[in-house]
């Protein structure tokens, strides 16, 4: 980094891409304190009552709260299975690692319509109703790349000859993973939870392909687009789920820095 | 890393003394408790789906309960290969693609240059504030484009409001351009941290090396830092165009069906349409063409430059 001046027009043009960055943010969030359901100008006045209204549209709460539980089960299972990937790639050599690694990695790659309909497939051929669960899966699936990436690089980050240390003084190797391992990559596994519950909250692709009749909210957003009167209040909600994901961000990235 | 505790459970079994043995054993059953669970569930939840999908690609005709009475055939790549307009859409979802992913590089590479080279100590603030928005929810930022280039939209009202239009804009929403603009909206923040962690890596010393021997700054740029943060660039482009190629969210909020892409009749064949053999066979063929520009991406740029 240099503290060299930046040319004017530099910095002019940074903060310009800034400004159009969050212009459609402050867009929305206008839209949600707007006395109008359609958006133009002039507005006509500010108010709070779609926030309260929100209070009482039962159906809006109920997706949010589906978006609650996916979110919290898949990040969880995305994080114990990332975890054990990763301490498979960082502590052991096996013949079948490449092929494990790539197997979890792909998600990343392959198209989400791909996966959606591919999922879609396999629950009506073995005959499991769409659910949250079934989108829970698919959450899981996808969240793994993140968890093993960000666990992965903080096993990198400490000397294996710890847990040598530990099993020379007599404990064995279960006992060295519970008691050296995991509290050694704690942080990271709170950083990588962090990160699979936002992925999974705030994604669209899979769930409309898996929700069946219980949507999680990005579903049931979509899904009430054509009534124009209800928009102010989904975007109400969207504002204030947006201010809370970004809040998990920053403590996921908080955890993530810790002694990296 | 040759650390003893890495070996393979194989080898530490023959290590020797009776400890060494035992630890052995432990590491063996572990790797099992450890291998089994992740192996199981990729297997069932992303292999199995996906075999699932391409064998149902070689199914005749949709008669028959989802899994008896299968006729066998090619027949639905055929009729994928004889319809123009499924080619056609390919063809145009990859240029969509490219022109996004291009002007999402072009766009980010001076955000990138401003943070490594000119942003002083507020570097990482700046770099924050440049993540907030790609951290805010993706269909947020779609919705909030839907809202901005609307009939009745935020740009469609002032303008007229100024006084340059009296008719709203049709042409604003709904079409292939608006999909473009939303979707490099999207992606310039991430584009840029490919970008700048090439920039980063530049040695210091190279400037002032061609400083000192009279390369004024035009040149330092050309022969310096644009060459070395290629990779950077390379990352960035492909980060972009893999996922844009598939999208087909975008194109529903606000590409209408006149920006329609191709992820949009993969989507319509398993919903409306109720064509699964034949969208599972448009569905192979998108995987196989996200695989190979994959494949492209890693011989083009090495994994590792970036990483570090």
């Amino acid at each position: 980094m240099s503290n060299r001046r930046a040319p004017f027009s530099l910095s002019i043009y940074y903060f310009s891409i800034i400004a159009f960055l969050y212009l459609p943010i402050a867009v929305l969030f206008l839209f949600s304190i707007n006395t109008n359901t359609t958006f133009s100008f002039p507005l006509k006045g500010l108010t709070l009552d779609w926030y309260q209204k929100l209070l009482q549209a039962d159906a809006v709460l109920r997706a949010a709260r589906n978006s609650l539980i996916v979110a919290s089960g898949s990040s969880f299972a995305a994080t114990l299975l990332g975890t054990m990937v990763s301490i498979l790639m960082m502590r052991y050599q096996f013949r079948s690692k490449n092929l494990l690694l790539a197997l979890a990695a792909l998600p990343l790659i392959v198209p989400y319509v791909v996966l959606g309909v591919a999922l879609l497939l396999l629950f009506s051929v073995i005959h499991v109703d769409r659910s949250l669960l079934t989108v829970g899966v698919a959450h899981t699936v996808v969240a793994l790349p993140y968890t093993l990436l960000i666990i992965a690089s903080r096993l990198a980050g400490f000397d294996a000859s710890i847990e040598e240390a530990a099993m020379d003084l007599g404990a064995d190797y279960p006992t060295t993973l519970r008691r050296v391992v995991l509290p050694l990559i704690f942080p990271a596994m709170v950083s990588a939870w962090l990160t699979a519950f936002t992925v999974s909250f705030d994604e669209f692709a899979l769930a409309l392909f898996l929700a069946g009749t219980q949507p999680t909210f990005p579903v049931y957003l979509f899904s009430q687009l054509r009534f124009a009167n209800r928009l102010p209040i989904m975007i109400a909600l969207a504002v204030l789920l947006m201010i809370g994901t970004l809040m998990l961000v920053f403590i996921a990235e908080r955890f993530r820095r810790r002694e990296a | 890393m040759t650390t003893p505790i890495q070996t393979s459970p194989k080898s530490a079994r023959f290590g020797g003394g009776a400890s060494l043995r035992k630890r052995g054993r432990d590491r063996l059953s572990t790797f099992w408790i450890l291998y089994l669970p992740p192996l199981i569930w990729l297997g069932l939840f992303f292999l199995i789906p996906i075999v699932l999908m391409a064998a149902f690609s070689f199914r005749a005709d949709t008669y028959g309960a989802l899994f008896e009475n299968w006729n066998l055939g090619l027949n639905q790549y055929a009729t994928v290969i004889a319809t123009g307009s499924y080619w056609r859409l390919l063809g145009v979802s990859s240029l969509m693609a490219f022109a996004v992913s291009i002007s999402a590089v072009v766009l980010s590479y001076p955000l990138s240059y401003f943070l490594a080279f000119h942003s002083g100590k507020r570097a990482g603030l700046y770099l924050v504030l440049l993540l907030v928005p790609f951290w805010t929810s993706y269909l947020l930022r779609v919705m909030a484009w839907k809202i901005m280039l609307g009939t009745d939209g935020v740009i469609n009202s002032l303008l007229m409001y100024v006084g340059v239009i009296k008719e709203p804009l049709e042409a604003l929403l709904y079409n292939r351009n608006a999909v473009i603009l939303t979707l490099i909206y999207v992606w310039i923040p991430f584009a840029a941290l490919p970008i700048l962690a090439a920039l980063q890596r530049i040695e210091w010393t190279l400037f002032e090396a061609a400083a000192d021997l009279g390369a004024r700054p035009y040149h330092q740029f050309m022969r310096i830092t644009l060459p070395l943060s290629l990779p950077g660039v390379f990352a960035a482009f492909f980060m972009v165009f893999i996922p844009t190629i598939g999208e087909y969210v975008t194109p529903l909020l606000v590409g209408g069906s006149r920006g329609f892409m191709y992820g949009n009749i993969i989507q319509d064949f398993f919903t409306k349409a109720a064509n699964w053999p034949l969208g599972s066979a448009l569905s192979m063929i998108m995987l196989a063409a996200t695989l190979i520009l994959v494949f492209i991406a890693t011989r083009l740029i090495k994994l590792e430059d970036l990483l570090q």
